[in-house]
């Protein structure tokens, strides 16, 4: 057996150990894999992400229960949007497809909707490559709709398995992501956030793609704009755009390259660092401290663990606690305490340029304050 | 942010106690806002879940949609929300003076003063953040388009009277929110967090109840402590003691109270519906009524605590005195309210869903001037933002230590003093820079002649240029004397218009060319189903 292989399952022994015993991996979804490319920096997040630890769970038996939740009216909205979309074989869907990605070729006026169910995401996955092949190399000139298909993703050794809405293939063989999303398109345009998460998202999946796509011969192109599907203003009927993911797909591939750094992080780890939730609050949260953390205020939205990686930058004085910009303008100083101390004059030299401007700063605003008393 | 709000904040974090970030207050308060706390549907657009909104903090008026995705229901809260909202725009409308406006004489070409109203006072929607802001913005632009049955018989599901109306104002009140410095709609997390600076980020400052915490905690505790129960603190039902400021609700709101009790009140809808005899329908009604005073109680326990934090916010900020150039900026907002009431008046058709090029630069030129002048105002204003700017070398004060008679040379000499001023701030002054400084609110310009000594000697000698008056000697008071105090600001005081824009109709084909003749704008496409 080659070397890279034994490495790759000594790593995943490792991370089960992380885990804990008998405690099933969390399995890392586009959304979970996009999240990392957001705080890159983080060591905390890219272990428990990568060992499947159920960071929700960990955060509660913490003390410092995350707040993310999802309401079921956005649940069932965004399914009956999803199936309104796909209704009638996809013909909506295709039309859509044709109409933004691919107005050249043929109109989409019957299509293929190949059955891909099997059993357990691995069987779902080799169905839905099978299926891949067949429609580009037999069904050249026709449309072909991959209703929910799963697709693969090696990440950090262990394979992610992927779940994107659907995927179109091309009367010319090429391959299209599709990302129905429930936010509404409000005269062409939607909520940027919105739609650089779902872009994200699609980026994942494009990944995926291209490593099934590797693997026929010749490779069929995974077509790099997306088709993002939303409701139209305030109806429920659908509107699509195309989003050029070339960018977000170029940021996910170098941080899941970037990835395999979890060894390295496993390996500086000590003995008996374990992250089940079953163990007590004490021993997890020395397991925690054990992997630094880059917290800043973004990861709120992030990780169901930034409250308690909140709390411990807060306790630690840690000026990032304020915001990522703070910490551009103070230079080398990092703590609240240090910061006040060089403002009062109490400490710092004074011809560090960044002391210098603090203590001007505390002059003028202290000046400022006592107009106001007077 | 500047080195001095990020020192507040940090002195925040060591007091536990929100700082000052400014000495006066930057916006203006009506004496009777319309405070508006919309709730939301999640995953739905422009589907409200319900609202308090009222000038009355006593007495908030509670509109709810019991079952959300109902269009007729949804339709009738946007009426309710009409009669509510035009009757309080309306007691502004008809109050108005005399002013005069400069406008272009189409026959000459020249400028004239005309004679027009202008409205005494102006409307204040308050929502309580910068998500109930774009909420507005979405109920205006989910209203505008609706057609009644008045002005469309044909129109498959005719909007109630009003509703159109009330759509084209929100749109107005969100697009004058995003001029800097106006006051017609604010968001409270955004004004309080103008003028208190918290020892948390930016970020966090947006949960109004953290927020609050950190300005005014409860007896015994820190900010943190408060902020912290504000954002995480649940009750025994898993609900969020502090709940969200809206528009969003909590998804365990969602799923444990609410959708249960949208759930029996679907139950009892179709019952009532099924009901065959007069007597049986008697019963179900009063079923569906309880279904539907159920949910009013879900929506009022979830709108009322920020209800009451809306005003508790008000107070503090009515505590602090009101900036000098408060009321001009106000002036401004009650020219752009009279405006849109005129539009209103003659039967101008709703806001376009695009602007025209003309239009649109119009706007960012307006944005751009308008923050211009927000910046120069509040330092004015306010010697805690001075310090800001002196700190980044865009202002100084200092003490005059000398003043030498000269005088221009040419024909009719007029004064030309030299002023010389010590200063411990470093202003980035380069040759012949301008600088300016407040003269009975005006302002004064002079010119940097020079420094007397070495850099760190801080004498500057500034030769004033302006407002002396006609005479060789110049006036009174005009000229600062040994032993002033003066701040000089190197930006300007006020500004000026820039370039003036074609009108649309000659707009360049560059930018598209002239929009020609407007066609009315078609309504939405709509939801086929009765229920989404």
């Amino acid at each position: 057996m080659p070397p890279p292989r034994t490495r790759g399952t000594a790593l995943r022994q490792r991370l089960a150990e992380l885990r804990g015993p008998d405690v099933q991996a969390k399995a890392l979804d586009a959304r979970a894999l996009a999240a990392l490319a957001a705080n890159p920096g983080c060591r905390r997040r890219a272990i428990l992400d990568g060992a499947g630890v159920n960071k929700a769970a960990l955060a509660g038996a913490l003390g410092s229960p995350s707040a993310f939740g999802q309401s079921q009216f956005a649940l069932t909205r965004g399914n009956a949007f999803e199936a309104k979309v796909k209704a009638d074989g996809g013909a909506e869907l295709l039309r859509l497809v044709h109409e933004r990605l691919d107005p050249g070729a043929e109109p989409p006026n019957s299509a293929s909707v190949p059955d891909l169910t099997a059993s357990g995401p691995e069987g779902r996955t080799a169905r839905t490559a099978l299926a891949l092949r067949e429609a580009t190399e037999q069904g050249r000139g026709t449309w072909t709709l991959l209703d929910h298909p799963m697709l693969a993703l090696d990440v950090a050794g262990s394979p992610a398995f992927l779940e994107p809405d659907a995927v179109v293939v091309h009367p010319d063989g090429g391959w299209t992501v599709v990302e129905i999303k429930s936010f509404p398109m409000l005269d062409g345009s939607a909520d940027p956030a919105k739609v650089g998460a779902a872009a994200r998202q699609a980026a994942v999946y494009v990944l995926a793609l291209e490593e099934v796509a590797a693997r026929l011969d010749p490779a069929p192109r995974v077509r790099h704009r997306v088709l993002l599907v939303c409701p139209k203003d305030f109806s429920n009927l659908p509107t699509a755009s195309a989003v050029d993911v070339r960018k977000q797909r170029a940021v996910t591939s170098r941080q899941l390259a970037r990835l395999t750094r979890i060894q390295d992080i496993a390996d500086a780890l000590p003995e008996g660092v374990c992250f089940s939730p079953e163990l007590p609050a004490e021993q997890l949260t020395a397991s925690v401290e054990a992997v630094p953390a880059v917290y800043a205020p973004e990861c709120l939205a992030a990780c169901e663990l930034a409250f308690h990686c909140r709390d411990r930058a807060r306790a630690d004085g840690a000026v990032t606690a304020l915001g990522r910009s703070v910490r551009a303008e103070l230079g080398g100083l990092t703590t609240v305490e240090g910061v006040l101390a060089a403002a009062r004059g109490e400490a710092g030299d004074p011809e560090d340029p960044a002391v210098a401007a603090l203590r001007r700063a505390a002059l003028l605003r202290t000046e400022a304050l006592g107009a106001m008393c007077r | 942010m500047s080195l001095i709000a990020t020192l507040a904040r940090l002195e925040a974090v060591t007091t536990g106690r929100a700082q000052p970030a400014a000495t006066v207050r930057h916006r203006r308060l009506s004496d009777r806002p319309l405070v508006f706390v919309p709730l939301t549907t999640a995953g739905e657009a422009g589907a409200p879940l319900g609202a308090l909104v009222g000038t009355d903090r006593d007495a908030p008026r509670l509109l709810v949609v019991p079952q959300p995705r109902d269009r007729d229901l949804r339709f009738a809260f946007l009426a309710e929300l009409a009669d509510v909202v035009l009757p309080y725009i309306d007691s502004y409308a008809d109050v108005v003076e005399a002013a005069e406006r400069g406008e272009t004489d189409p026959g000459t070409g020249r400028r004239v003063k005309v004679e027009v109203e202008l409205c005494a006072d102006a409307p204040q929607l308050i929502v309580p953040s910068r998500a109930g802001v774009d909420f507005v913005r979405l109920l205006g632009r989910s209203m505008r388009f609706r057609r009644t049955a008045e002005q469309d018989p044909e129109t498959p599901y005719p909007a109630p009277p009003r509703v159109p109306l009330l759509g084209r104002w929100l749109t107005h009140f969100g697009e004058r929110a995003r001029v800097p410095g106006s006051s017609l709609l604010l968001a409270l997390t955004e004004v309080l967090g103008r003028h208190w600076a918290t020892g948390q980020s930016g970020l966090e400052d947006q949960h109004l109840g953290a927020l609050l915490a950190w300005i005014a905690p409860p007896d015994g505790a820190t900010g943190a402590e408060a902020a912290l129960r504000a954002e995480l603190a649940r009750d025994a039902d898993g609900q969020l003691w502090c709940p969200p400021a809206g528009p969003a609700t909590d998804p365990a709101f969602d799923n444990k109270l609410l959708a249960p009790a949208i759930e029996r009140y679907n139950g009892a809808r179709t019952a009532l519906a099924a009901a065959e005899d007069g007597l049986e329908a008697d019963d179900r009604l009063g079923a569906l009524t309880t279904a539907e005073r159920e949910i009013h109680e879900l929506v009022r326990s979830r709108t009322l605590p920020t209800w009451q934090r809306v005003w508790e916010g008000l107070d503090l900020l009515r505590a602090l005195p009101e900036g000098a150039h408060v009321e001009e900026r106000w002036t401004r907002d009650r020219w752009s309210f009279t405006g849109h009431r005129d539009r209103v008046v003659a039967g101008e058709p709703p806001q376009p869903r695009r602007d025209d090029a003309v239009t649109a630069a119009n706007k960012l030129a307006t944005r751009e001037r308008e923050q211009a002048r927000l910046d120069a105002q509040e330092a004015l204003d306010d010697p805690l933002v001075m310090a800001g700017r002196r700190l980044a070398g865009e202002a100084f004060t200092g003490e005059v230590v000398d003043v030498v008679m000269t005088y221009s040379e040419g024909k009719r000499p007029s004064p030309r003093p030299l002023v010389t001023v010590r200063t411990d701030d470093r202003p980035y002054l380069g040759e012949r820079a301008k600088v300016f400084r407040s003269l009975g609110g005006k302002p004064q310009a002079a010119e940097f002649a020079g420094r007397d000594g070495t850099e760190d000697e801080g004498l500057l000698v500034l030769r004033i240029v302006d407002r002396m008056g006609r005479g060789k000697e110049p006036e009174r008071g005009s000229v600062p004397e040994k032993g002033d105090l003066l701040c000089f600001t190197l930006f300007e005081h006020e500004q000026r218009g820039g370039a003036k824009l074609p009108d649309p109709e000659e707009t360049p084909w560059t930018h598209g060319g002239p929009p020609g003749e407007r066609t009315p704008e078609a309504p939405d496409s709509l939801t086929q189903e009765d229920v989404l």
